[in-house]
């Protein structure tokens, strides 16, 4: 098991390394002079800031001698300065992150208790009118765009209803401490994390329905009825066991969809996240700061895909017990 | 049998019809059908496909298909009729008065579960023993069905077990609650010839010991002969012939259960002159090992699929290739055909070697050996039509197309086909004649050599005999020269000359069919033939 | 086909729109801030800036479906190709291409469209080159996998058997076999393109010479608490879409792949 994560875990910083040379490509593509995207098109005027910067970089220098420079600053955590902020990119990304973090493991959370339980009702009583109800809510919600269900679920439930707020991580200047404000966070995080977790509960619906229909099929399946089993415990056991192994390993390549519809929340809700603040850098033009949020998202992607595989050895014998 | 306790009937089936849903190509899947079974014997239910023996199984256990509706006659059980009974008391039922053992046991055990824990289920699905009796019950029965160290197997997932394992941990399960009436439906039928003599051994044994009424569901008359105190002949869902076995397999009274039994190939190679003309394909050192599973850290499992594997084939001569599931046959077969590279050795046709041709030099040599494959629905291509599937190799290799579809209809009448059959798609056949598409195929670019892998393992019997039968008499006619892959024994020793044993990627004996079969030297040669069933009772 | 009705009149609504909306959607015609289904000549009310929302709706009609399409076109000539040599060839080839597409799965999509968009800067094309880019990978997995598994397939080895030529055996043998997902998964991926290119506009790097539902949702956002018709009819709209080509490709798949829809269990 350790030597599979160790594995997993340098196949991820392959792969990593290989988004830092993409994004250093994409640098280039911007418009300008790489020294000037860097700064920030503002900070253009500050010319000692320019020349320190093609000096940081090497831009003077050949592309391979750049790219090499580029990923050794990645490496020790430097993702360049955001001069609009006038803050290190990293530590601007170290502040928002827990928000992010916060939203997207909750959405997650939400999404996957709601639509595994809704998708075995739906499988249990396929054909029938809860079946019915549930797979059409399920491609309703499928459909939704994110951005928008997020703004009609302000007009209803914070214009019209009042009963949630609707932007912000917490109430400002409550001075809240402890559990209060915990309370308070959550109060705040119940929208974002439920427009952000409808799409995925759906697809996570669709899946565990197809899914158990078609372990419903399979012959131990029938081993299990020959047995004398009630229906139920065939379902729970035998069924239901079964058909979670597709929906997990959907909900690892889901991730990366997930941190994508973060952005989107955030922006709509001001929640406080990496996701709003790519927003802001995209309002801003600011291109450093929006590749370094690009580049930690991937990685938080990563790392979510690691705890996702992890989490299928664990629940299927067969991979693990191998040799 | 014990001939001083009376016969006890357990169940009596009477005039059984299970309909099928509308618009089918008949009405019934099983159409009043009766049978008793008898305490203490084991009745077998034979017949080919589509005949309604696994249907009349899954009645009696309650588990038919959806679409599939009892629609009249009854199967008393202790006096009450089955049929009539609501699902709570199918419930009772199965496990614990009527148990099942199915055909695969690959795929009838719960992946993600301990084998024990699927044994205790049994127990619990009745609201027996505590957890801890049940466990200790687990460890017991897989002792009395051979597992070995039960201790340990019971705390192992499926895919620990082998094939065999996997099947007594079935039997194991079904025999838990003692019930009255054993279904077995195809129990052996995914099964190695070996194993399947231990498994048909073992339920013999208990059948014996705890005085069970077995039913029995085969397609192999080799089985019957092996297992059966009685037998029924299905054929489209209707009752043939039922007797005692000895009767119904020494002296049948219908003309079908004739021709069945004429179809079961016999274990006596017919005399064959020794071939010794020119050397049609020649292989030698040949040389194959799989690895899987390798990674950075762990040792990669190696499967060594062809070891130093070296014979040849004279012209007009063909040579079997026999073994077990996994013993390399049809990797071989794919070594010679060149569908996966060799690590090592050579494939000599005439002066090429095979192994060493590439580009267009190996596609024009390939017209020279041609292939007959094993599944008569995967080997065709679902689009495109009979036709075009013959005509396309000719095409190939640069005959006009006109011409290549003309010849592909003299070949259909080869094989026995129709000539209108060209522009029809392959859906629209059956099993045998799709098989004679595939030959058909095979002989577009007038091979030399044929390699036929388990060209007929897939068919039913009477099919069978037919698509061997013209295989023999296009070699004939043709001088082919024919690898003939199988493992089937039986079908090895009507239509090989001589035959390879192999096991784990070595050919271990390699000898005229006659005398392999008459004085087999190799200890595993001779398991092999021991194993093969209905030997001892069609020697009788 | 409720799909195809829905999808037909948004065809529909793209093709008139410059008849029965000759002017530009974006000049003022009416005071802002007019709610729906006050004055007859403007059905759906207009926004901030006195546009005609329902001349919007129309117009945007066209930009959701060209993206959704020509996008969805350009990942498959990207997809199809590298999922077909992955899955025939094997080993180290598939071993490389499998690693590209991995790299690109991992990437969060929707981030890296909005960094390709916003550095090559805000167009029509970028839009489309940016959803192309990142919606590649699903199709070269399944394309992979089928050819993959029809590799291995009998007849398949019969066609290399008999000497026909690799590309005679992809174009004849393997592809069509592997045409009925792949055109299920690209109308769903039409679907996903339109979500994308709203999504995008909804940031405002949407093309900005062209009226699109996405922009209209964003333009709204301010103003959501005094006027809610601005932001709620754009997204019906594209929700309706998205709907209606999900309910396309769920039909498609159970007429093309009749195992799948289940009737016996």
């Amino acid at each position: 098991m350790l030597g599979f994560i160790a594995g997993r875990v340098g196949k991820g910083i392959v792969v990593l390394l290989a988004i830092v040379v993409l994004n250093f490509f994409l640098i280039r593509l911007a418009p300008g002079d790489p020294a000037l995207v860097m700064a920030g098109e503002a900070g253009a005027g500050d010319e000692v800031f320019v020349a320190q910067l093609r000096e940081k970089f090497g831009l003077d220098q050949p592309l391979p001698n750049q790219l090499a420079l580029y990923v050794r600053n990645i490496a020790v955590l430097d993702l360049g300065y955001s001069v609009r902020q006038q803050m290190p990119v990293a530590t601007l990304i170290a502040d928002r992150l827990p928000a992010t973090l916060l939203l997207t493991g909750s959405a997650f959370l939400i999404s996957l208790a709601l639509g595994v339980t809704l998708g075995a009702l739906a499988a249990r009583r396929a054909g029938r009118p809860a079946d019915t109800a549930i797979t059409g809510l399920a491609l309703l919600f499928y459909a939704t765009p994110l951005f928008w269900v997020s703004l009609m679920a302000i007009i209803v439930f914070s214009v019209r209803l009042e009963w949630l707020p609707s932007f912000g991580f917490e109430t400002v200047g409550a001075g809240h401490a402890g559990l209060a404000r915990a309370a308070d966070i959550a109060h705040h995080l119940i929208l974002p994390a439920m427009t952000l977790g409808l799409f995925f509960m759906a697809v996570y619906v669709r899946m565990t329905r197809a899914s158990m229909l078609e372990v419903a099929g399979q012959d131990f399946v029938k081993t299990a009825r020959a047995k004398g089993l009630g229906d139920r415990v065939i379902q729970r056991r035998h069924v239901l066991r079964n058909a979670l192994l597709p929906v997990v390993t959907l909900a690892g390549l889901q991730a990366g969809t997930l941190v994508g519809g973060a952005i989107l929340t955030e922006t709509v809700f001001a929640w406080p996240g990496i996701g709003r603040l790519m927003y802001e850098a995209l309002l801003q033009r600011d291109y450093n700061l929006l590749l370094g949020v690009f580049v930690v998202s991937s990685a938080m992607v990563l790392v979510f895909n690691l705890v996702t595989d992890v989490l299928y050895r664990v629940v299927d014998p067969r991979i693990e017990a191998a040799r | 049998m014990d001939a001083r306790a009376p016969r006890q009937t357990v169940v009596s089936v009477r005039d059984l019809r299970l309909a099928l849903p509308a618009g089918g190509d008949r009405a019934h899947a099983v159409d009043g059908v009766s049978f008793d079974l008898v305490a203490g014997e084991i009745l077998c239910l034979v017949g080919e496909s589509g005949s309604g023996k696994s249907m009349c199984a899954h009645a009696l256990m309650g588990l038919l298909p959806k679409a599939v509706t009892p629609s009249g006659g009854e199967i008393r059980l202790d006096g009450a009729d089955l049929l009539a009974q609501d699902e709570a008391g199918w419930r009772d039922t199965r496990g614990r008065r009527v148990a099942m053992v199915f055909q695969e046991p690959m795929t009838a055990l719960n992946p993600l579960m301990r084998i024990g824990d699927q044994m205790a289920e049994m127990f619990e699905a009745h609201g027996l023993l505590t957890p801890r009796e049940r466990r200790a019950r687990a460890v017991a029965l897989a002792g009395e069905v051979g597992l070995p160290e039960p201790e340990r197997i019971v705390r192992s997932y499926p895919h620990q077990l082998s094939g065999g394992q996997r099947q007594r941990a079935m039997i194991a399960m079904a025999l838990a609650l003692e019930p009255a009436v054993l279904v077995a439906d195809e129990p052996t039928t995914a099964l190695d010839v070996t194993t399947q003599a231990q498994i048909l051994d073992l339920i013999r044994g208990l059948q014996r010991r705890r005085n069970m009424a077995v039913l029995f569901i085969t397609h192999d008359f080799g089985v019957v002969a092996d297992i059966a105190d009685r037998v029924l002949v299905l054929r489209h869902g209707r009752v043939v012939e039922e007797g005692p076995a000895e009767a119904v397999l020494g002296r049948p009274r219908e003309d079908y259960t004739r021709t069945l039994l004429a179809a079961v190939p016999s274990m006596d190679p017919p005399r064959r002159e020794p071939r010794t003309g020119a050397k049609a394909v020649e292989v030698a050192g040949l040389c194959k090992t799989y690895s899987t599973g390798g990674g950075l850290w762990r040792k990669p499992r190696r499967v060594e699929a062809a070891r130093d594997v070296a014979f040849a084939i004279h012209q007009g001569e063909t040579v079997g290739l026999v073994g077990e599931s996994g013993s390399g046959k049809s990797s071989v077969a794919r070594l010679v055909m060149r569908l996966i590279e060799p690590d090592r050795g050579a494939v000599l046709l005439g002066d090429d070697d095979l192994t060493r041709l590439s580009g267009e030099a190996l596609r024009r040599a390939r017209s020279r050996i041609q292939m007959v494959f094993q599944d008569p629905f995967a080997s065709l291509n679902p689009r495109r039509r009979v036709g075009q599937i013959i005509a396309d190799g000719p095409v190939a290799h640069g005959v006009p197309r006109a011409e290549a579809e003309a010849r592909a209809r003299e070949l259909l009448g080869l094989v026995g086909l129709d000539p209108s059959a060209m522009d029809r798609f392959p859906h629209e056949f059956s099993g045998g004649q799709r098989q004679r598409v595939g030959i058909a195929r095979a002989l577009a670019l007038e091979p030399k050599i044929l390699v036929a892998d388990e060209a007929v393992s897939a068919l039913d019997v009477s099919v069978q005999a037919q698509v061997l039968a013209l295989l023999e008499d296009l070699k004939q006619r043709l001088g082919l020269s024919m690898l003939f892959i199988t493992h089937d024994l039986r079908v090895a020793a009507q239509i090989c000359d001589r035959i390879a044993v192999m096991r784990r990627g070595e050919i271990v004996e390699l000898k005229p069919a006659g005398a392999l079969f008459a004085s087999p030297e190799h200890p595993y040669t001779r398991s092999l033939l021991d194993a093969v069933p209905g030997r001892t009772r069609a020697a009788a | 086909m409720i799909g195809l009705v829905i999808l037909l009149a948004v065809v529909a609504a793209a093709i008139l729109a410059p008849i029965l909306y000759p002017t530009s959607p974006w000049r003022m015609v009416q005071r802002p801030f007019m709610p729906p289904f006050t004055l007859d000549r403007f059905p759906l009310g207009t926004d901030a800036l006195g546009r005609d929302i329902a001349a919007g709706l129309m117009h945007g009609a066209g930009v959701s479906l060209l993206v959704g399409l020509v996008s969805t076109l350009a990942a498959l000539v990207i997809g199809v190709p590298l999922g077909a040599l992955a899955g025939y060839f094997g080993g180290r080839v598939d071993d490389a291409l499998m690693r590209f597409t991995e790299l690109f799965q991992t990437v969060p999509s929707f981030a890296l469209a909005i960094v390709l968009v916003a550095i090559l800067q805000p167009s029509l094309s970028s839009l489309i080159l940016a959803i192309a880019l990142v919606s590649w990978p699903p199709v070269t997995r399944l394309v992979r996998g089928e050819v993959l598994s029809l590799r291995s397939r009998e007849y398949v080895q019969a066609a290399v058997v008999t000497g026909q030529t690799t590309f005679t055996i992809l174009r004849r043998e393997i592809l069509p076999n592997t045409l009925s997902p792949i055109v299920v998964l690209a109308s769903l991926m039409v679907a996903t393109a339109i979500l994308l290119e709203s999504s995008l506009s909804f940031l405002g790097l949407g093309d900005p010479n062209r009226m699109s539902w996405g922009f209209m949702v964003g333009a709204g956002r301010t103003a959501i608490r005094q006027a809610w018709w601005i932001s709620t009819f754009p997204g019906v709209v594209i929700l309706l879409t998205v709907l209606a080509l999900n309910l396309i490709g769920e039909g498609l798949n159970d007429a093309l792949n009749p195992r799948l829809s289940r009737g016996d269990r």
